[in-house]
């Protein structure tokens, strides 16, 4: 019986080791595991044997079914993982190709950097403030203590309307509606389109200026020296040299113009900075006292900064563009190296 | 204002280097733009007099010249081409082995056959002016062999200070002069001006009737010049450093002392003026013809300075024809005035005209100046062309002269406006040195400013010269303190970047056009509102504000297709300008263009162009960001600049906020733009207002969907059949699909199948058949009923 069962058993496991797929697999566990099967007949025939030899001989079946199943179990479990792997195989795929969908534009590099200098005053508490771009005199000069025939209306070149209106020469007017409608303290800046009556290489009738305004109790000259150091340091995310210049606004006593080291050539001096080694990127001063008695403002209680740069400037210099006129030519092939 | 360092230097003369000078100047306030040498390179150029010219044998325009250069015995042999080359003239000479401008090297030559060693040369050829009429003739007493360089000076460099519209006292040598003394700590050494005292009893009556304008005038007769005297070189040379043409030595004399002082003046022709003067507004119909030849009509608040008969000069702006000195004039009225700033500024300029003289008096000519300036004028025409002086005739107002009151400053202003505290001795010594008349009382000074300093009015003026002074870049920098104080965020209000990055995101390139378009183009493209044109357009094509996004978007389309780029999607955000009930309406709108294939080529995807439901999809994802996308509907309309068929009107809660469709064919084919463009513009404020979410609870409960195919007219609008089934349908509706459109086979000619997808589902129970199907009794009943659809099999 033991022999029997042993060749039975060897037989089995030279079939499992034969059996070509999952199909003559489960034909294999059939032939002897099945409910007719060849090791489970050993099992009905049991009740022959005499009653001492039935326990020995059960044990001995049951091994030998114990030991096909496992050989059905490890060769199935193999046969599919061999038909597993052909299938993946099959399912290669081109990982270099491009994947598909839509791909994203960009923004406009003067929306960059209108948003860079927004996001660096956010930090400091300014708030954006925006106004009419076709202004009235007054608000665009009167008011920023530029009567009519200052010799500084002969540095604007100003496009006129019919009715005496103007289209905004800066964004200064902003300070002065934010100043008629808001009392101290103020902390604002007004970005937007700015127009002035000039085109050549280095001018185009439109630009872009961010206006900055602080009014407090305690505002100086210092801090206004300090905002603007820190803001061109951060916004080039460099260290560089910033210079303060006595200059003229009418509407800032004391007023300063800012040089800063020039970006190109780290203020050795080049073509962009006529070889100065310094580039002039804003004005800025304190606000002037005519101003703020425009707006209602007690010159005793509060004083105040403000501050001008124009953003093209800003972008040609942080982004290497050389020609002004590029940023309204709207061109894709310029656009997308900004996306 | 151009400054000859030389010149400079005899008034101060710090010791300082060329650039350290000019970085003070920029430092100040001052602003260097160029620094230039005074000539141009050349050497081994000297003065030669002309001792014999001869013709040259074999060319009619070429002269044979002895020349004696002072360089030994003999003369040199020179050909020269000069017209005005004669015997005994001195002129400068080139020797050979010398170089002129330009690096043009002086070698033995021969000309058509004769030798020539070395050059006569002309202003231009030395770098000096654009004079190349003929050589540069020199005075009789040059001493020959002298170099060039030497004798005119020439090693000076030439500042060009561009000076801030409050700076009016530094446009003279004095006024410049004043900041180096001061900046530098040094002393003024001013040339003397003493009075000139009458020689002859001759006078000139003066009259001013518009005292307000004209404070001051002062003249003086000069009887018996000289007419043939000529300017002397050194004044020639510094006429020309400062940029004015040298014109004859009464005009050169004026110049000089514009230069110097910084005082206009003008010279008349005493035998041409009748009567006397008078200072005058102009008459009603007046006409002047200037000095450049131009006849203007006046306007009434032009100040003329007139005679008898007629008006002789625009006051402080530019003299007339006729009237002023010229090469036979012998008796001289010079004029030199006082005129208030605030009537001459802006009147040049109504004529078309900038002068050094309307120049300064705009910007503000010191008040006290004039009778020095007049004794200047009056003993350098003396000294040059002799004649008798006059006496000083006067007439001022005192009443309109301007006025320096004393300033209160404040030691406690000071330092809240400059944030730092300067040592008394040292606010007193910066005022004291700008000329201020400093009255102390314990830190609260009374301040006077010098007559010359227009822009000193108030205590901020002064706190601003300290701070210059001192030097704005040794004063501290420190972080600005405020009280922290948290801004509003609204959140139900979309901001502008939102809508751009999700424009963005769906593959547009943000563009940037011009607020100002092509009249025509808005006309076409935007029929309806009456274009606000610029008074002063820079061009045609940037003639009148934009009404719409779309022309600037079309152009700058237009200029892709141009340039190789077939797949273009280009949005924009800006004001429109609308005029509307004599008002100008500025507001904000976002608008995109499209054309080319929906995703960029690509593997894998078809490659047809945009439709109009590409565009739809973009501009429902703008309409979507707030949260309110139901409060928005589409309805089909007509714009001039869309295609009739393919165009709708965006209403938010009824009112339109925007236009959706595919440019108009015409259009499209006269602006050479592909058929498929499609436009989009939204007014910004009806997309960003949003609302707050709010939450709703999730039903526990199972979604059940049926399907319906419905065939309907084809002119039914599927949005007519989503509202009633969304009204039909009730709360159990929870979603609406439109999955599937068809016309065609199967379909009845004029009609069309549309399949929905009904979404259903309760909060407080799983539905029944039952329920469901009353749902859909419900739907396919209304539809049945109000839109003639009917169940399709
Ligand atoms: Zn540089």
């Amino acid at each position: 019986m033991q022999d029997d069962i042993d060749k039975l058993t060897r037989q089995a496991l030279d079939a499992v080791a034969a059996a070509a797929d999952l199909r003559a697999l489960d034909d294999v566990r059939v032939q002897y595991l099945g409910k007719k099967g060849l090791l489970t007949a050993q099992l009905k025939q049991l009740g022959q044997l005499p009653p001492d030899e039935r326990k020995q001989a059960g044990q001995v079946i049951n091994q030998a079914k114990e030991a096909v199943q496992q050989a059905i179990e490890a060769r199935k479990s193999d046969l599919q993982q061999a038909e597993l792997d052909r299938r993946l195989a099959g399912e290669t795929l081109d990982v270099t190709l491009p994947g598909r969908g839509q791909v994203a534009g960009g923004l406009h590099p003067v929306t960059r950097t209108l948003e860079r200098i927004e996001a660096l005053f956010a930090g400091l508490g300014f708030e954006v403030a925006l106004g009419p771009e076709i202004e009235d005199d007054y608000h665009n000069f009167e008011a920023l203590n530029i009567p009519a025939h200052h010799p500084a209306r002969a540095m604007h070149d100003t496009f006129y309307f019919e009715d005496g209106r103007v289209l905004r020469t800066h964004t200064s007017p902003v300070q002065i509606r934010v100043m008629e409608n808001r009392t101290p303290p103020l902390r604002v800046i007004a970005p937007g389109r700015v127009y002035r009556c000039d085109s050549d290489l280095t001018h185009t009738p439109m630009f872009h200026q961010v206006e900055g305004l602080m009014v407090d109790t305690d505002v100086s000259f210092v801090d206004l020296k300090g905002i603007l150091d820190d803001f061109l340091k951060h916004f080039f995310e460099r260290d560089l040299g910033v210079r303060f210049r006595p200059s003229y606004f009418p509407f800032t006593e004391p007023s300063a113009e800012v040089d800063m080291e020039c970006v190109m050539c780290d203020g050795k001096g080049c073509r962009v900075c006529s070889h100065t080694g310094w580039l002039e990127v804003l004005g800025c001063g304190m606000v002037h006292p005519k101003v703020f008695e425009h707006v209602g403002i007690d010159n005793e209680q509060y004083t105040g900064f403000a501050f001008g740069m124009g953003v093209e400037r800003l972008a040609m210099l942080r982004y290497g563009v050389n020609d002004l006129r590029l940023f309204f030519e709207n061109d894709l092939r310029f656009l997308r190296q900004f996306g | 204002m151009k400054v000859s360092e030389q010149w400079l230097r005899e008034w101060v003369n710090p010791p300082v280097g060329t650039a350290e000078l000019a970085e003070q100047l920029t430092m100040a306030g001052l602003e260097v733009d160029s620094i230039e040498p005074a000539a141009g390179g050349f050497d081994s150029v000297v003065v030669g007099e002309v001792l014999e010219v001869s013709p040259h044998p074999d060319a009619d325009k070429l002269r044979v010249c002895r020349v004696d250069a002072g360089q030994g015995a003999d003369p040199l042999q020179i050909v020269c081409g000069a017209p005005n080359v004669h015997q005994g003239m001195r002129a400068p000479v080139a020797l050979v082995g010398g170089k002129l401008p330009g690096g043009l090297k002086i070698k033995k030559a021969k000309l058509r056959g004769v030798e020539s060693f070395g050059m006569l040369c002309s202003a231009r050829e030395l770098g000096l002016s654009e004079d190349h009429a003929g050589l540069m003739a020199l005075p009789a007493d040059a001493p020959v062999g002298t170099d060039i360089r030497d004798y005119l000076k020439l090693e000076d460099s030439i500042i060009e200070v561009d000076l801030t519209p409050n700076r009016g006292d530094c446009l003279g040598m004095e006024g410049i002069a004043r900041e180096v003394a001061l900046l530098n700590d040094c002393d003024l050494t001013p040339p003397a001006i003493e009075p000139v005292a009458a020689q002859v009893e001759d006078s000139f009556p003066v009259t001013v009737d518009a005292p307000a304008a004209c404070p001051r005038y002062l003249g003086r007769v000069i009887r018996g010049i000289d007419p043939g005297a000529v300017t002397p070189l050194w004044m020639q040379e510094r006429l020309r450093r400062g940029g004015i043409r040298p014109l004859g030595p009464v005009i050169d004399v004026t110049n000089y002392v514009l230069l110097e002082l910084g005082q206009p003046m003008h010279g008349f022709d005493l035998g041409q003026l009748q009567d006397g003067i008078r200072v005058r507004f102009a008459a009603p119909g007046e006409k002047l013809t200037l000095l450049d030849g131009r006849e203007v009509a006046l306007a009434a608040d032009s100040l003329v300075i007139a005679d008898a008969r007629q008006p002789l000069a625009l006051a402080g702006v530019m003299g007339g024809e006729g009237s002023g000195v010229s090469d036979s004039t012998r008796d001289v009225f010079l004029e030199c005035a006082f005129f208030d700033p605030l009537h001459i500024a802006g009147r040049a300029r109504a004529y078309g005209l900038q002068t050094d003289s309307s120049y300064r008096f705009e910007r503000g000519v010191d008040p006290e100046l004039q009778i020095r300036a007049l004794d200047r004028a009056t003993r350098l025409l003396l000294d040059i062309c002799g004649g008798r002086p006059g006496p000083v005739i006067e007439v001022s107002s005192e009443a309109h002269l301007p006025r320096r009151p004393a300033i209160r400053l404040r030691s406690a202003r000071i330092r809240r406006l400059l944030g730092f505290e300067l040592k008394p001795a040292e606010v007193v010594g910066i005022l004291e040195g700008l000329g201020c008349a400093v009255d102390a009382e314990r830190e609260d000074w009374s301040v006077t400013p010098p007559s010359h300093r227009f822009d000193l009015a108030i205590e901020a003026d002064l706190i601003e010269e300290l701070g210059r002074v001192h030097g704005y870049n040794r004063l501290p920098s420190r972080a600005p303190a405020g009280r922290l104080q948290m801004t509003p965020q609204r959140e139900e209000q979309i901001d502008g970047r939102r809508l751009r990055l999700a424009l963005v995101e769906r593959g547009y390139q943000e563009a940037i056009t011009y607020s100002f378009v092509d009249a025509g183009l808005q006309e076409r493209l935007d029929p309806e509102h009456r274009a606000i044109p610029l008074a002063n357009p820079i061009s045609a094509d940037l003639a009148v504000m934009r009404s719409t996004l779309w022309p600037g978007l079309l152009g700058a389309l237009g200029h892709n297709l141009r340039r190789q780029q077939e797949r273009v999607r280009l949005f924009e955000q800006g004001l429109n300008f609308i005029s509307q009930d004599n008002e100008i309406k500025q507001e904000s709108y976002i608008a995109g263009v499209l054309c080319g294939r929906p995703l960029p080529e690509q593997w894998g995807v078809a490659g047809a162009g945009v439709d109009f439901y590409d565009a739809k999809a973009d501009v429902e994802a703008l309409l979507r960001l707030g949260g309110c996308f139901e409060a928005f509907m589409f309805e089909a309309g007509q714009h001039p600049a869309l295609h009739p068929g393919r165009s709708a009107r965006i209403l938010r809660d009824g009112r339109a906020v925007g236009w959706l469709g595919t440019l108009h064919p015409r259009h499209a084919e006269e602006l050479e733009l592909p058929a498929d463009t499609q436009l989009f513009e939204l007014e910004i404020a009806a997309v960003a207002a949003g609302r707050k979410a709010a939450f709703e609870a999730i039903s526990r409960y199972p979604a059940i969907r049926r399907d319906l195919a419905l065939l309907v007219d084809e002119a039914v609008p599927a949005g007519a059949i989503a509202a009633r089934v969304r009204q039909a349908g009730g709360a159990r509706l929870k979603e609406l699909r439109i999955f599937d459109v068809y016309q065609g086979k199967g379909v009845e000619t004029g009609r069309k199948s549309i399949a929905l997808g009904l979404i259903l589902q309760d909060s407080s129970r799983t539905l029944t058949d039952q329920d469901v199907q009353t749902v859909v009794d419900e739907v396919t009943t209304a539809l049945q009923q109000d839109l003639g659809a009917s169940l399709r099999e």
